[in-house]
């Protein structure tokens, strides 16, 4: 029986989007709507908490307000809210209020989806809301970057230490130096436990910290065989374990505590203390890389660096965007190497003659992430003489690369390391080397180079690398054959989109049912962008600052660079939180990505930025191979 | 029907009209038992009925159309609304045609309220039944299922028009009280409009349905906490 909600229909009918579905459309839309009320003041959506609704405001309105309080919008009778925090990771991204008593329509996200993939000017309509919807979701993730948004439960890391009200100091003492904790909560058993679990707060009656062991006993010489009631705190002041870590740190400013018991429903569940606030702040990427410089041996270092997966986890977790999570990683590798290159002089001496240790590929780009191999090479000073000074140059390599590989980056297949003699060379073999690149490209050789076209001077002396770039943006924009050579290997690797737009997977090995995401997308996008960016003779490294300078020189069609810009960001940010979820799972982090796995909305998106990636291919096909053809 | 006063007994009423009912349908909604009086408003399941008739009197007259839609404090839920137009054992007055504009054709083709009578009670089973005017759905269904069964039915009952009667009235002063000053109109349409609530299109089984779950929902946010317990509130 298909009942009409006629009142819910008549009124959808009457506005956009809604105005332009069918009947039928309108009527399954009516049937599966929940309807709210919300009275004057009370907060519709809260920020950060998960949203599965798009809201239609039927009477009354309601105010958007940004992160820092500012009104962003107000919505009257019609109008919708609701939709940005869908399109992008279903959270709420900017909180509404209801302005006067208010009834909303509530659409769920499944047939929002549903919709949106049905009906074309239903989609269009959320898509031509500023400037397309892939764009739209990548800039609201761009916004969303906040350290404040960590909940206080994900700081509890052991079980909840307690003990008895009737045990002794000693006891309680002895109990906390084993556990190593610096409170304890104390438990009365005799307390009434209530019936109802709801109204259940459990046993606990007070706690005990260092603190308190400190002034009440040692400092007054109190007989430490009394009981702990005579010195527990009883007054609890208590964080509840979904509040942010931000207001758990303020309750503890405010009322200078060092600990603070959390709860969950009413029911104690552990301890926080200052420092689990201070040690979580640290596992910040900044923090992080300041401790590397700290670490004083290659041991020291890579046990440091295994916490680097949580780093990235927790920056991925935060909402960072790619471009961040990519210059963050690629800080951390930087700053690992060059620690490792002050070890490495601290061991060997003095060098011989200046040099310059050299990334290259992602690194060189700022968009690492946690699966990556070490490219790197060595420029020496041209006073080298391989004979006298090779035996240390040899050893400083190995020394740097095998650290490397202890603090988790795998050693380059493709031996581009400094360790591989072929790429220890003096600045002006270097020169003589990117010049015969550029003047007399064969694709097969410039195929394993392209990577030393994304160089960044890590450690020394750095005008050595500088020098370097500079020469290849002065040559490679007057070489159209070298850069249709670039252009013809950056077009090897295609987006898997098949004929009608659908996904190609792979069909059968160990990944079956899935897309490489970094050779199908991200890889290919990046050698697109090198190649124009080698065009105009642009001297940057990273794929987005590269996309500014292309913008820059009107290089491409008008449009066409915020659509790379918004697709890079896109299937980046696809790959970085697959990673971040296998290394939540403990699994080994890939670029293996199961598009069943993803939302129908996130497909949609996907599929969109693939198209992006084929569309750009194509001209440069046009751009760049022709143009060798004809000369 | 002189039990319904007493609220305290709803849950054990339940359980002696299940074992009393002859009919499987009717036993059925009564094992589904009755939500605890004391049921915070924030936690009870709400089903808002709405019934068009052939007229005003539930002994001469019968039942043309249902509506109903299930909710809570939160939300009303659509998906879960249902909407049957009956044939009426009584035959159907031009006047009452002329308010809920079900025709005689329309009638004519419909099942007779027995057909549907399973579906309707597992609608309502385990909800609280909420009405705006109470002296229709209640009397109207216990005299339709009389006369098809032989038994009538209970339950307990919120009133919307019956607490706006009694906020309207706590409302105005004691001055005012005493001069038996009038409080404003609480049908459905006017209640609805002080709460900044749409019009809604009236006598129509479904959207009056709605409406009427809507406005709970708006009384309880404006005039009840989420603590409010239901037997504060159903009778």
């Amino acid at each position: 029986m298909q009942i009409e909600h006629f009142e819910i229909m008549q009124f959808l009918s009457a506005h956009p989007p809604f105005n332009a579905l069918t009947k039928r459309a309108l009527q399954q839309l009516a049937s599966e709507v929940e309807v709210g009320y919300y009275r004057a003041g009370s907060e519709i959506l809260h920020y950060g908490e998960s949203i599965s609704n798009l809201y239609v405001v039927r009477a009354g309105s309601v105010e958007v307000y940004r992160r820092n309080g500012e009104l962003y919008n107000r919505i009257s009778e019609g109008g919708l809210f609701g939709q940005r925090g869908l399109l992008t990771n279903r959270k709420v991204r900017f909180p509404v209020m209801a302005l006067e008593d208010t009834l909303v329509y509530c659409i769920p996200v499944g047939l929002f989806e549903a919709f949106c993939d049905e009906h074309e000017a239903f989609a269009d309509f959320f898509e031509a809301d500023d400037s397309g919807g892939l764009i739209q979701a990548v800039s609201e993730q761009a916004d969303n970057n906040d350290l404040t948004t960590a909940k206080v439960k994900t700081l509890l890391l052991r079980e909840l230490v307690s003990v008895e009200l009737s045990r002794s100091i000693r006891d309680a003492a002895r109990l906390m130096t084993e556990e190593q904790v610096s409170a304890l909560l104390i438990f009365d058993p005799s307390k009434p436990v209530s019936d109802d679990p709801e109204d259940d707060d459990g046993q606990i009656v007070g706690i005990l910290s260092d603190k308190d062991l400190r002034i009440k006993v040692v400092a007054e010489g109190l007989d430490t065989n009394q009981s702990v009631a005579a010195i527990m705190t009883r007054e609890l002041t208590i964080v509840d374990s979904n509040a942010y870590v931000f207001e758990a740190m303020m309750m503890m400013l405010r009322d200078n505590l060092h600990h603070l018991p959390v709860v969950h429903k009413r029911r104690p569940i552990g301890v926080i203390a200052l420092s689990d606030i201070l040690r979580y702040e640290s596992q910040s990427s900044l923090l992080f890389v300041k401790g590397i410089m700290e670490q004083q041996s290659v041991e020291d270092l890579a046990h440091y660096a295994q916490s680097l997966a949580s780093v990235f986890v927790r920056l991925v977790n935060e909402d960072a965007n790619s471009h961040m999570v990519g210059t963050a990683m690629s800080v951390i590798g930087r700053t690992i190497k060059q620690r490792l290159l002050e070890l490495a002089e601290d061991e060997l001496g003095t060098p011989p003659v200046p040099y310059c240790f050299i990334a290259l590929g992602s690194m060189a780009r700022d968009e690492q992430l946690i699966v990556t191999d070490q490219d790197n090479a060595l420029i020496l000073d041209d006073t080298f003489e391989p004979d006298k000074h090779d035996g240390y140059f040899a050893a400083l390599a190995k020394f740097v690369c095998d650290g490397l590989a202890q603090c988790g980056y795998k050693l380059c297949d493709g031996g581009i390391m400094a360790t591989n003699p072929q790429w220890r060379l003096r600045a002006s073999e270097w020169q003589a080397q990117f010049e015969d690149w550029v003047d007399n490209p064969k694709p097969e050789a410039l195929l394993h180079s392209s990577i030393f076209f994304d160089l960044d001077g890590v450690y020394g002396c750095t005008q050595l690398a500088s020098r370097l770039s500079e020469l290849v943006a002065k040559k490679a924009k007057i070489a159209p054959r070298f850069l249709a050579a670039m252009a013809n290997n950056a077009l090897r690797r295609t987006p898997p989109l098949g004929f009608f737009k659908d996904f190609v997977l792979e069909q059968d090995g160990e990944h079956k049912h899935s897309l490489n995401i970094k050779r199908r997308g991200t890889a290919p996008l990046s050698d697109l962008v090198r190649v124009h960016a080698l065009a105009i003779g642009s001297r940057k490294q990273n794929s987005f600052e590269r996309l500014e300078d292309i913008k820059e020189a009107q290089l491409l069609p008008p449009g066409k660079v915020e659509d790379l810009e918004a697709a890079l960001e896109y299937i980046a940010t696809i790959r970085i939180r697959h990673q971040a979820r296998k290394i939540e799972q403990g699994k080994q982090p890939d670029n293996n990505i199961l598009p069943k796995r993803l939302s129908e909305f996130e497909q949609r998106n996907l599929k969109e930025a693939f198209a992006v990636l084929d569309k750009a291919q194509s001209y440069l096909k046009i751009r760049y191979q022709n143009k060798a053809i004809l000369k | 029907m002189a039990i319904q006063g007493d609220i305290l007994s709803w849950p054990n009423r339940f359980a002696h009209l299940a074992r009393q009912s002859n009919d499987e349908r009717l036993r059925a909604f009564y094992n589904a038992g009755v939500q605890l009086p004391d049921t915070p408003v924030s936690e009870a399941r709400f089903v808002a009925l709405d019934f068009e008739t052939t007229g005003l009197n539930h002994e001469t007259d019968d039942i043309v159309s249902v509506g109903l839609v299930p909710f809570d404090a939160r939300r009303a839920y659509c998906r879960d609304a249902k909407h049957w137009i009956l044939k009426p054992a009584t035959p159907l007055h031009e006047e009452s045609v002329v308010v809920h504009q079900i025709t005689h054709s329309q009638v004519r083709e419909a099942p007779d309220l027995d057909t549907i009578l399973k579906e309707l009670l597992a609608s309502l089973a385990g909800r609280v039944i909420v009405v705006h005017y109470r002296h229709i759905e209640r009397p109207f269904f216990n005299q339709a299922l009389m006369q098809r069964l032989g038994e009538g039915i209970e339950f307990p009952l919120i009133d919307t028009m019956a607490l706006e009667h009694r906020i309207e009235t706590n409302r105005l002063t004691w001055w005012q009280q005493i001069k038996r000053q009038s409080i404003p109109s609480i049908r459905l349409a006017d209640s609805r409009k002080r709460y900044g609530l749409p019009y809604y299109i009236a006598h129509h089984a479904l959207s009056d349905a709605l409406a009427t779950a809507e406005l709970l929902q708006a009384q309880l946010q404006h005039h009840y906490t989420l603590q409010t317990e239901i037997k504060t509130l159903w009778m």
